[in-house]
Order: C-alpha cells, then structure tokens, then sequence
C-alpha cells in the first residue's frame, strides 16, 4: 500500500524529516506516536502534497505510483486521505456542496459517472449517521464556528464520504471526550476493510484501545526510532519518551 | 481673455462632437438646466488625476476621444436576463426601443420614457436631487441625456412585479446618455433592476444618471447589475433623497466592465431611515472598476449597512472610497461599513479609503477595510479532498462575494450573476 524509503524533508531550510522508512500493508492499521514537534504532522502534509514543504531525498511508493509525482488532488483521487490535526474554516464553502464536487471529480477521475442528486443525498444521510454528525453541520460552512469536536468528526464523516484506500488521521482523537472518541474510533473501525490501511498519529493510548493498532512506531527528530506491537503505546504511556531518547542517542 | 492649451483645446473637440451627436437632449425642456450644465462644461476643467475624487481613475481615455451617436438594430432577448418575470425597458445606446419593452398602467403608478413626461411636464423636481454643482460627468449626463425612464409610484402602491431597465452598448465610437427619475410616494413600494450589456466587440461611453426621491415610509430597492463585454467605458451616477422612515436599498454587482465608474449619493433627510448598499466587483485582465459612495446622514435616529467586496485578477484595478457624512444633528445614528478585498496576483491593484467624517457625539459608527491574499491553507485542504486546484479557487472565490450575490431575492437575477461570476472565476 505505502512503502516510505529514506525521507527526507525540509521547511524553510530546517530538516523535519531525516531519513524516515514506513512500510504500511493493505488493510493494516500502524500508530505513530512521537514527542512533539517531532515530525508527526510534517510526515502527513508531506504525504498529503503539502508545498510548504520540500522533499530533498528518499521515495514515497503508493499502490505502485509515486506518491510524490502527483498533486495533491491526484493523490487524494488516487485514494488517499489526510484528516488535519487542524482542520480550517473556510466560511462562505458549504460542506454538502464541496463534497459533492470533490467526490464528482474523484469518480470524473476515474472515468465514472456523476452521482445523481438522491445518490449523493442518500451517501451523506448513511455517512453522517455512521458518525452521529449532526445534519445541520453537513449544510454548514466547512468547518467554520465548529467546536473542535466537531470539526473532528467532520473529518472522519469526509473519509467515509470518500473511501480512500489510505487514511492518515493526524490527532483527530486529541480534545476529544469519550462518547466523542466512541464514535470516531466507531466511524474508522466500520470502514476497516483488508484493502484499507490507516495511520493513526496520536499522544494518547487511550485511542488504540478502541482503533487496535498492527504496530506502533515511535517518530522522534524525524525518524522511526522504534517500533513495536500495541502493548508499545502502553509503555510509552507509563515511561514517557525519554527512555527512547536515550536509545537513540546511546 | 481666451485660453487655449492642449487640455481645453481636448476638452473642446469632445464637447463638439458631442453636441453635433446630441441635439435635441432630454433637457431641452428645462432651458436653464440645459444652459447651467453647458456652462459648467465650459468653464470648468473635466477631472483628471489630481483631483482628489479621480485620483485612480482616469478619464482622458474618455475625453481624448471624438464619440458619435448610432443606434444600431439590437435583440434584447439575446442579453436580457433569462426567465425573468418583469415589466421591461429597453435602451439600445441610450435611446428607448419601444418595440422590444412592455410597461405597466395602471391608477396611480406612471412607467414610461422620461422624454415623454417631461414634456408633459408630469416630472416634480427634475435636475434638482443631482448636480451638485462640482460633478462635471454629472453636467456632462444632463446636457446630452437622450432619455430615460421615468417611475411615478402614487401612494401606498406597488408594482407586482419589477421593473427592468436594460441598456445595451452596441457599435463602435458611440456614446450613450441615459436618465432615470423614480419618485416612490408615502408608503409606496418600489423594485428596479438596472442592467447594462455590451457586445464583446462594442465600444462606447455610456453615461446614466439616476434620481430617486423616495417619500416617507416608502421603499426603493435597486439592483444594479452590470455586464459589458467589449471597450465599454461606464459612469454611473445615483442619486437618492430620503424622507423619514423610508428605507433605500441598493445592491452593485459588477460582473464584467473594461472601465467602470459607479458614484452613489444618499442624502438621509429624514429621521428613522434605513439605507443599505452592497457591492461585489470582480475584475479581470486590465479591467477598471470604481466604486464611489456617499452616505449623507444630515438627521437623528438613522442606520446605514454598506458592505462591498472584491477580487481584483491579472492586472486589473479596483477602487473603493466609501465616505459616510454623520452631521451634527444626526445624533443615534447606526453607521456600519466594510470593504473587504481579495488580490490574485502581484499586478493587481486595489485602491480602498473608508471615510467617515462624524460631527454627531452620540453615534455608533464602523468601518473597515480588509485587503487580503488567498487563504492557500484552504486552497490546500480543498485539493486534499480531490478537488482540482482551479475548482478549488473558483470555490473560493464565489464563497468570498457569495454572501452579495446571494442574498439577491430574485430567482432569475441571482442565477443570472451567480452565472457571471462563475465565469469570471475561469477567466
Ligand atoms: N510550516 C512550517 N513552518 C516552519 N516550521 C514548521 C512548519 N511546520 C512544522 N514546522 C516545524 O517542524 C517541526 C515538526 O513539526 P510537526 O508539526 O511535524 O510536529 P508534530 O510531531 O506533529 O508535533 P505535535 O505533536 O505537536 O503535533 C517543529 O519544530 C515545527 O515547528
Ligand atoms: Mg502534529
């Protein structure tokens, strides 16, 4: 699904990335935890296409394409997806009308067809009920007096619209309470499929009890120092991450 | 003494040409206003840059040129607004098809050619709510207004349905001189959408002054849309008195225009008021578009509501200058205005000054003015959903004017703009 050789990346003139490897196989779920300011987020806007951001070295294969050939669209067509650690406001953009335009153009992409009004209807009905985001919010601006609940689960209500191949959720457990935790983990776990991979970037262990995670890496100065079965989140938990630091630097 | 200098001797050649094209002006049947406005173009200079109110936009495009007067044979149909349900007055370079237009009669309410009333002499107070006396364009517009439409609204009556001005630029070198006078009595009601179109291959100068005196309790609302493809140089002029309790409504979408001067004047002259404009400009390659406002609260208890927005392309330019007068007897007044705008590329230019001048203590005035680039963080988000980065910025564009254009009541003219900006947004 996602092989990541030896990545290295840069934004304006610092080295974030420095030499990262990640191979995610269909229908796997890997959790990355790390630190802050560790390289979580640039390693997601770096797959995502992000121009910000600039590749000095190493190769991204997706599904056999080269992730890193395409724009950002053509990456999201080709079936993958990134929920923001922090998604924006966009006043004045209705949620229901960019997705159907987003999803249009991803079925134009691969020579399907438009869906028809009531398809569409029908999709967000399903979708938004999966996970319990209130019908008023999908008729809402994308994201904009949201609380930050909200705009998670308007994230995870835009994947399942969308059905990638290859989610990144970037923090979308973070400030979360519990029901709300319930039902995104719910919303990704009913979208679990043996074609579908997830990368799941979080702080917190208390996610993986409910999105059971294959393996755990731990990204710290831009590299996966460490990885490890689910039990790793737990002792990551206990001990922190100094523990690892010292590894690296020993 | 005679002065002769390269300016005047311009001017002059412009003037002639415009009177051997225009005999027998609209006001003709008011002799002395036709003979101050003469004067006035005579003995004052035509604004140029350094006159403070022309300071971005200039008119020697204009003067330096010899305009003549056509009427070449137009089809309406082909530029009027699709499915429109409305009363319809069409001018091709400001003279009135009669042919192509429909009117309303009825008891009580007046619609027909200005030209006709005033030499019935049916029309209160011509002239009189325009000119001051320093708008030389203004004093251009009334020495060779060829016509216009003319809207007598008795009290307490509305018109079931809108009445639509359209004016069509068509030819080469003509220019065109319209006027409009719309009196809106105690308690009436009145609906007007003024559209004005050119041809993509028309070139002209098309002029039209509006008058509107909207009495106590009454309601005037314009939409003011205007579409010229071609080299159209556009001045449009309004001016509006309102009596107490009235409310004036005013919405400019500007879709398209190669130069554009829009000049509104609002004197609130009575108390309990409510006047609102909105405007949304979008210009594209080398495009000019002017807007100038003016809100006159000269008494107590008044609000006024002005939000324009733009987005300024290529290497087009945009002005805005927004003056709100609060005197000083017009104490509880509610003053709000914003002008907001997008720039697209480097070569864009947007020109804004908010002026508030506030002589009144106890007042609730605002204003700001916001020029801005494209949030990319949302352009990005976009393209990460699967959008192409042209829907992406189209969808962005229309969300950032939409908020003027949507709140357009009716159906047909809504769609007809919101058309329009969508292809503008392609370029
Ligand atoms: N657009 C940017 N401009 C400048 N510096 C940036 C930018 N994006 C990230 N950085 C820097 O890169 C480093 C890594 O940031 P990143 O957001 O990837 O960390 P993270 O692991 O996601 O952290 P967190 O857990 O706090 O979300 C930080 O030092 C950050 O300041
Ligand atoms: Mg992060």
């Amino acid at each position: 699904m996602l092989k990541i050789k030896n990545l290295h990346a840069s934004v304006e003139g610092n080295e974030i990335l420095r030499g990262l490897n990640l191979e995610v196989k269909p229908g796997e779920v890997h959790a990355i935890m790390g630190p802050n300011g560790s390289g979580k987020s640039t390693l997601a806007s770096v797959l995502a296409g992000n121009e910000d951001y600039e590749v000095t070295e190493g190769a991204v294969d997706f599904e056999g394409k080269d992730l890193l050939d395409l724009g950002t669209e053509d990456r999201a067509r080709e079936g993958l997806f990134l929920a923001f650690q922090y998604p924006v406001e966009i006043p004045g953009v209705s949620n229901i009308n960019f997705l159907r335009a987003a999803l249009n153009e991803i079925r134009k992409y691969h020579g399907e067809e438009p869906y028809s009004a009531s398809e569409f209807l029908k999709r967000v009905k399903e979708k938004s009920a999966l996970v319990e985001l209130d019908g008023k919010l999908a008729n809402r601006s994308v994201n904009e007096g949201f609380s930050g609940g909200e705009k998670k689960r308007n994230e995870i209500f835009q994947m399942a619209m969308l059905e990638p191949k290859l989610a990144i959720l970037d923090e979308t457990d973070s400030g979360l309470d519990i029901d709300a935790l319930k039902v995104v983990a719910q919303g990704v776990n009913a979208m679990r499929s043996p074609n579908r991979s997830f990368v799941v970037i979080t702080h917190y262990q208390r996610l993986l009890d409910y999105i059971v995670p294959d393996v755990v890496h731990v990204l710290y100065k831009g590299r996966i120092v460490k990885s490890g079965p689910k039990e790793l989140a737990l002792e990551l938990e206990a001990k922190g991450y100094d523990w690892i630091k010292e590894e690296v630097t020993a | 003494m005679e002065v002769v200098n390269a300016t005047d001797q311009k001017k002059e050649a412009f003037l002639g040409a415009l009177d051997a094209a225009f005999q027998q002006p609209l006001a003709s049947a008011k002799g002395a206003l036709l003979n101050a406005s003469r004067e006035t173009l005579r003995t004052q200079p035509a604004p140029t840059t350094r006159t403070e109110a022309w300071k971005y936009t200039r008119t020697t495009r204009i003067i330096n040129q010899a305009w003549s007067h056509a009427v070449p044979t137009v089809d309406a149909d082909a530029f009027a607004v699709n499915d429109l349900d409305a009363w319809r007055l069409v001018f091709v370079n400001g003279v009135f098809q009669a042919e192509q237009s429909t009117w309303p009669e009825a008891e009580g309410l007046t619609v027909k050619p200005l030209r006709v009333a005033l030499e019935a002499g049916e029309v209160e107070g011509f002239g009189e709510k325009s000119n001051t006396p320093d708008e030389w364009f203004e004093n251009l517009n009334m020495a060779y207004a060829s016509d216009g439409v003319f809207i007598h609204l008795g009290k307490n009556k509305q018109i079931e349905k809108p009445i639509y001005i359209l004016h069509i630029t068509a030819g080469e070198q003509s220019a065109a001189f319209n006027r409009h006078f719309f009196h809106v009595a105690q308690g009436a009601q009145l609906n007007v959408i003024q559209h004005s179109v050119a041809d993509a291959d028309a070139e002209g100068f098309y002029s039209v002054v509006t008058e509107g005196a909207v009495d106590a309790n009454a309601s005037l609302h314009i939409d003011k849309v205007q579409n010229e493809a071609g080299k159209v140089f556009q001045h449009a002029v309004e001016w509006v008195h309102q009596d107490r309790d009235s409310k004036f409504d005013i919405r400019t979408v500007t879709l398209r225009g190669h130069w554009v001067r829009n000049n509104l004047n609002i004197a609130v002259n009575g108390e309990n008021c409510s006047t609102r404009l909105y405007g949304t400009y979008m210009p594209i390659e080398k495009e000019h578009l002017d807007n100038h406002t003016m809100v006159d609260h000269r008494v107590p208890h008044c609000e006024s509501d002005e939000v324009y927005k733009g987005i300024v392309n290529d290497k087009a330019t945009g002005v805005f200058n927004g003056k709100v007068f609060v005197r000083q007897d017009a104490q509880k007044t509610n003053a709000f205005q914003q002008n907001a705008n997008i720039i697209l590329t480097d070569d864009a230019q947007m020109y804004s000054k908010p002026e508030l001048e506030i002589y009144a203590d106890d007042v609730k005035c605002s204003h700001g003015s916001t020029t801005g680039q494209f949030d990319e963080e949302a352009v990005f988000y976009l393209r990460a959903r699967g959008l192409s980065e042209q829907s992406a910025r189209e969808l962005l564009v229309y969300a950032f004017v939409s908020e003027i254009i949507e709140a357009i009541g009716n159906d047909a003219l809504r769609n007809y703009c919101l058309e329009g900006l969508t292809k503008r947004s392609r370029g």
